[in-house]
């Protein structure tokens, strides 16, 4: 039954709203290093606790929307479930009894497509389906139930997808690299064009982001992202650790408080901005322009304290104030 | 038997300090059983669940150093989930308890909580050394009470812990009167430092030997660190980013130019390439180079760096060196040891950084070479038959393609072949990690020759049980076996029950054990602990008719002598 629900939302997608396009979701196994940090993060919210979220929450105040749910949507039974069950379908399921196991000799390679697929099915999902049930139904099937429910959306998959992921889909826990390099390989790789020794094929595209007050820059590859959304949560990631510190400047103790303290500043203006240097030079607002055009003229990024943005895009600035936080 | 007083005895066990031989001197009798337990001060305890406090008290009750190991090794591939267990506070509580004089602690993998912290540094007057490796659960919070309460801290190790960054008070909670450390390193927390603590911290520490700073450390911080403890042997570069000005940038050339005891280097987990040639001048002197997290460190500037270190002898590096970069270290580095090369590019954008011929050139250059960890894109029998030819003395020898089932790509053939060979020349052989694509005739041959053979990792590879039978029944001195995505089944994992008993333990995810089998194990075993570790509810596996035949998630089971825990997850089933 939860596939029935999967197969319904399916139709919705082909029009769904123009901020759930593709998604390119090759780290969730946290098998990738540059995704990781975002989509790893983001499905190991079941894992830490979720004080970690309510506390270092920081809106990123883009114009088209606000960062996605994230307590209730990975509000996992188990921890491990989306990793596991949702790549498991890599495997035609020949082999049926129980959680489908990938690694049979020569099925992995022929199957990459449908995984990403199915993943791009499920995040698709998320964002039209109430989190709380369908997510949960869909990632604790029976097992025996998973490999029917693998074809079907498989085929559903192959249908009508949209465009084809760039990257290959991983293997979870492939290679076997600890996540901790991976994490800091992240944010440390720059494949600018300007190296010699830069790698073509993908074409990462990696960009330094500021943010007033931090003592060091990050670099993001704006190629993992497909969408505002996934790069301004990526954003918030990784920038916590900063925000906190903000936070412990009001004097609020432990982590509830600060959250509470943190959500008040949120609603009073002094919520970050970010903001990208174009081109020109010129320091703009992200999220008016499409993504494409923005990935191609991005320079630079800076999350900027609200108040500090208020030359820039005006309407812009207003449009993200009124818009209502969760 | 015994003509000389126990004091005496005593002495002459002093001087024994591996854990095997003490272990294997106190089964000679019960007299030397009862020596050595009394003066045993270092522990070590691979598996915390294979016994428990009060058994590790009971019998060393003159207890200085422990070392505790908790989730199994798959774990830092995120195949184990985190709340599997592994937890410290137990082991803390029982030891403030027991009053023991703990002065050493040393974990790997396991779940550490503030309170854990807080109360392991209240409880021991001489606690000197903290050694923290792939752990999570704790945040600054708790280093600030070790730094706070622990009078005579010698050592803080964190290493790629998973952290919680509360930013960075600790350092000053190190009282002023706190000089005695010998190492720091905090390179993997990500928030900011305070740096005026810290300068201050290694200013008053002269017997600081091994620092190692987080990204959060700039330029002309590390400049004044550096010039304030010019005895330094072990340094971790945090961030080396940013062109500095050209003071500043003199300022660190003269102060390295006065490490002349530095012997490591590590970090630059930012850098600015072409500022590497301020380390030229120490490059001579060093023997531990791991710039495996520099990914900006590319090309010539890598391999002019390398060329000044004639005397390396254990280097971790990115596969961006290349099998050109690799050429440079076999005829510079004529005393390496280790070798690891890590993948830089882990979106799979397919570029073959490193192949066979980077392997085989090391393998001609380095006659000292002993462990080796090598990701790379392909690989050939011809080469790993070369390398097999030219290292026999491999200790370690960890390869990962990191394509799946891929084969010999000039043959198209298994690398059974290539593997083969390795296991065979390599008598000394105790880890060994495969990949690529491979049948069970790799696994007849790590079972006919691989004897000294403790460690082995297993991924998509085998066709059938035997596979693993040929293991179980070669491996005489097998004491971890971890094996991923491979058709082994009940047969295999039936086969000798009692062979478990001699490991410490197995791991098995994505294979073809069932429950039924997993079952059948548990009930010939009791002193195994059989653990399941399934998505879904395991009570829905019970209800559904085929139960026995359900294949099984993931199975870990190792050999315990206080039965089964319980502080296990609601989705870990012990049978």
């Amino acid at each position: 039954m939860s596939y029935r629900l999967l197969s319904v939302d399916k139709e919705e997608l082909d029009i769904s709203p123009p901020g759930l396009k593709e998604r390119n979701y090759l780290g969730l196994s946290d098998c990738s290093s540059v995704d990781s940090s975002t989509i790893h993060n983001r499905v190991q919210d079941g894992e830490k606790s979720n004080l970690n979220f309510k506390a270092t929450e920081l809106r990123l105040g883009l114009p088209e929307s606000q960062s996605p749910e994230r307590e209730t949507d990975f509000g996992l039974l188990s921890p491990r479930t989306p990793d596991e069950k949702l790549l498991f379908p890599l495997l035609p399921s020949k082999d049926i009894a129980a959680s489908a196991t990938i690694g049979h000799k020569n099925v992995v390679s022929g199957n990459k497509r449908g995984f990403a697929d199915t993943w791009d099915e499920f995040s698709s999902v998320k964002g039209s389906v109430r989190p709380g049930g369908g997510i949960n139904m869909m990632l604790s099937p029976k097992i025996k139930d998973v490999p029917k429910s693998i074809q079907e959306e498989r085929s559903h998959a192959k249908g009508g997808s949209n465009n084809a992921p760039a990257a290959k889909a991983q293997v979870v826990g492939w290679p076997p690299i600890r996540s901790y390099r991976k994490n800091t390989m992240a944010s440390s790789t720059s494949k600018n064009t300007d190296e010699v020794d830069g790698k073509p094929g993908l074409g990462a595209l990696f960009v330094k982001v500021s943010m007033d007050g931090a003592p060091y820059l990050r670099k993001v590859d704006l190629r993992t992202y497909t969408c505002y959304q996934q790069l301004s949560s990526a954003l918030e990631k990784m920038f916590s650790c900063f925000t906190l510190g903000q936070c412990g400047l009001h004097g609020a103790q432990g982590r509830e408080r600060m959250s509470e303290t943190k959500l008040k500043d949120l609603l009073h203006g002094s919520e970050f901005v970010l903001t990208y240097e174009d081109k020109d030079g010129d320091w703009m607002l992200v999220g008016d322009v499409p993504w494409e055009i923005f990935t191609e003229t991005c320079q630079k990024l800076k999350i900027m304290k609200g108040s500090d943005s208020i030359g820039l895009a005006p309407g812009a600035v207003e449009k993200s104030k009124n818009k209502d936080r969760v | 038997m015994n003509y000389f007083p126990d004091e005496v005895v005593e002495h002459v066990f002093d001087f024994v300090t591996s854990h095997k031989d003490r272990n294997a001197i106190s089964l000679v009798c019960k007299s030397w059983y009862k020596i050595e337990r009394y003066s045993r001060q270092k522990v070590f305890i691979g598996n915390c669940y294979a016994t428990n406090p009060e058994r590790l008290l009971r019998r060393f009750p003159c207890l200085k150093s422990l070392t505790l190991k908790g989730k199994p090794h798959f774990a830092d591939f995120n195949l184990v989930p985190h709340e599997w267990g592994g937890f410290v506070q137990p082991w803390i509580e029982a030891l403030a308890r027991s009053r023991v004089g703990l002065e050493e602690l040393r974990l790997k993998r396991m779940v550490v909580t503030d309170e854990s912290l807080e109360l392991l540094s209240r409880s021991f007057v001489n606690f000197k050394s903290l050694v923290l490796v792939s752990c999570e659960g704790f945040t600054t919070d708790g280093l600030a009470s070790i730094a706070a309460n622990c009078r005579h801290l010698r050592d803080l190790d964190l290493q790629e812990n998973e952290i919680d960054d509360h930013r960075g008070q600790w350092l000053s909670c190190f009282p002023d009167t706190c000089t005695t450390l010998v190492t720091l390193n905090f390179a993997c927390l990500e928030g900011e430092t305070n740096l005026v603590a810290l300068e201050r911290l290694v200013a008053r520490s002269p017997n600081l030997k091994s620092l190692k700073l987080n990204r959060a450390v700039p330029l002309d911080a590390l400049a004044r660190l550096m010039s304030c403890a010019p005895q330094m042997v072990d340094l971790g570069v945090g961030s080396y980013e940013n062109d500095p000005d050209s003071e500043s940038y003199l300022k660190l050339q003269a102060a390295i130019k006065k490490c002349t005891s530095l012997r490591s280097l590590s970090g630059f987990l930012e850098a600015a390439p072409h500022c590497l040639s301020a380390f030229h001048p120490i490059c001579h002197n060093l023997t531990s180079l791991n710039l495996s997290y520099a990914a900006e460190i590319h090309g010539s500037h890598l391999i002019k760096l390398i060329q000044h270190c004639k005397k390396l002898q254990r280097l971790w590096i990115l596969d961006s060196i290349g099998d050109k970069g690799l050429e440079v270290v076999a005829s510079t580095c004529k005393e390496l040891q280790e070798l690891r090369v890590f993948p830089s590019d882990l979106v799979g954008g397919g570029n073959t950084a490193v192949t066979e011929e980077g392997l085989v050139a090391i393998s001609a250059g380095c006659p000292k070479l002993h462990s080796i960890l090598y990701f790379c894109q392909q690989m050939t029998n011809a080469a790993l038959v070369t390398v097999a030819k030219n290292c026999p003395n491999f200790i370690r020898f960890r390869l990962c393609i990191l394509e799946p089932n891929k084969p010999d790509h000039v043959t198209s053939q298994p690398l059974d072949e290539g593997f083969g060979a390795i296991v065979k020349a390599c008598k000394n052989l105790r880890r060994l990690s495969l990949s690529g694509l491979l049948t069970d005739q790799v696994f007849l041959y790590i079972g006919m020759y691989a004897n000294q053979l403790e460690m082995l990792s297993i991924a998509f590879a085998g066709d059938t049980d035997k596979g693993m039978l040929y293991v179980l029944n070669g491996c005489k001195k097998m004491k971890k076996l971890e094996i991923r995505d491979s058709p082994f089944g009940d047969t295999a994992l039936l086969a000798d029950v009692s062979k478990y008993e001699t490991m410490r333990s197995l791991w098995m995810s994505s294979c073809e054990v069932t429950l039924s089998g997993c079952k059948r194990l548990a009930e010939k075993a009791p002193w195994l602990n059989v653990e399941i570790i399934n998505e879904t509810d395991n009570n829905r596996m019970e209800e559904n008719g085929h139960e026995g035949r359900q294949k099984v998630d993931k199975l870990y089971l190792y050999r315990t002598v206080v039965g089964t825990r319980m502080d296990a997850p609601p989705f870990v089933w012990i049978l």
